[in-house]
C-alpha cells in the first residue's frame, strides 16, 4: 500500500488497425500527418528534440524521450501543470497492428487534474462537435 | 480553483488514507478499534484519515453507543471515475481521427 507506482492516475487506449505498423509510424512521426489527427506540431524524431503540441486552447510542451522506429515511442506531454508522458507502442497482428497510447503521470492533486481537464475536454467536445454537425 | 475533484483526488492521494478507504469498500461497515488494527498505523492517525476521507464524501459515520462506525461511499468516487472517462475521451477521438487518416494515406 505504499507502492509509489499507484500515486499517479494512467490514461491507456488500445485499438487495432487494419493497418501495417510502418504506416501507423508515419502517422504518429511526420508533422503533417501528425496535425491532421492529433495537434498542430514541430515534431521530429530525434531523442531529445523539443516541440509542441498546438491547438486553439494553446499549447502542450514535449520532449522526446524514446524512439524504437515502428516499435515504441515516447514523448513528455506539459501543459496547464499537468506534467505526463504520453507511450505508444506498436504491436504487429496478423490483421494488421494494435496500437498502444499510454498517458501516465497524472498525478491525484488538483492542479493535475484541472490541469488534465482543461486540456482534455475543450477537445473532447471540440470533438463531438465535429460528429454532431456531421450528423445531419 | 474551485474544482469539485480537489478533496477527491487529494483525499485518495495519501496512500494509507486510500487503504482504509479499500478496507471499507471491500469489506463494508467497520468500526475505528477495526479500521486501526488493519491501518497499521496509531488510532489517532486512522480518527484523523478518516475525517479527511469524510470531508470528501467517501465515508459516513454512525455512532452507536460509544463506537462510531464507518462505511463507504462508493457514489462519491463518481467524479474520479468522470474525469479518467474525459481523459480517454480524449485519446479515443485522437484515435478515431487517426483511423480517418490511415484510412487516406491508402488512397
Amino acid at each position: 500500500m505504499t507502492d509509489t507506482s499507484t500515486e499517479t492516475l494512467s490514461v491507456v487506449v488500445e485499438r487495432e488497425f487494419p493497418h501495417a505498423p510502418e504506416k501507423i509510424w508515419r502517422a504518429l512521426t511526420q508533422p503533417h500527418l501528425i496535425e491532421e489527427w492529433l495537434m498542430k506540431t514541430d515534431f521530429a524524431p530525434v531523442v531529445g528534440h523539443r516541440f509542441d503540441m498546438r491547438a486553439e486552447w494553446g499549447a502542450v510542451g514535449c520532449e522526446v524521450l524514446e524512439i524504437e522506429p515502428q516499435r515504441a515511442l515516447a514523448y513528455s506531454w506539459v501543459a496547464h501543470g499537468l506534467d505526463s508522458v504520453v507511450t505508444w507502442t506498436l504491436t504487429p497482428t496478423t490483421g494488421g497492428t494494435r496500437l498502444r497510447m499510454e498517458q501516465t503521470g497524472f498525478r491525484r492533486d488538483q492542479r493535475q487534474a484541472y490541469g488534465g481537464a482543461k486540456a482534455g475536454w475543450p477537445r473532447f467536445l471540440d470533438k463531438l462537435e465535429d460528429v454532431l454537425a456531421g450528423l445531419d | 480553483m474551485a474544482n469539485p475533484q480537489d478533496a477527491l483526488f487529494k483525499s485518495l492521494a495519501d496512500p494509507t488514507r486510500r487503504a482504509i478507504f479499500e478496507h471499507l469498500c471491500r469489506d463494508g461497515e467497520q468500526t475505528v478499534a477495526a479500521l486501526t488494527a488493519a491501518a497499521g498505523v496509531s488510532q489517532p492517525a486512522v480518527s484523523k484519515h478518516l475525517g479527511v476521507l469524510r470531508r470528501a464524501g467517501l465515508v459516513t459515520d454512525r455512532h452507536e453507543g460509544r463506537q462510531t462506525h464507518y462505511s463507504a461511499q462508493i457514489k462519491a468516487l463518481a467524479p474520479l471515475a468522470d474525469w479518467t472517462s474525459a481523459m480517454t475521451g480524449f485519446w479515443e477521438s485522437r484515435f478515431d481521427d487517426l483511423d480517418d487518416l490511415l484510412k487516406r494515406m491508402d488512397q
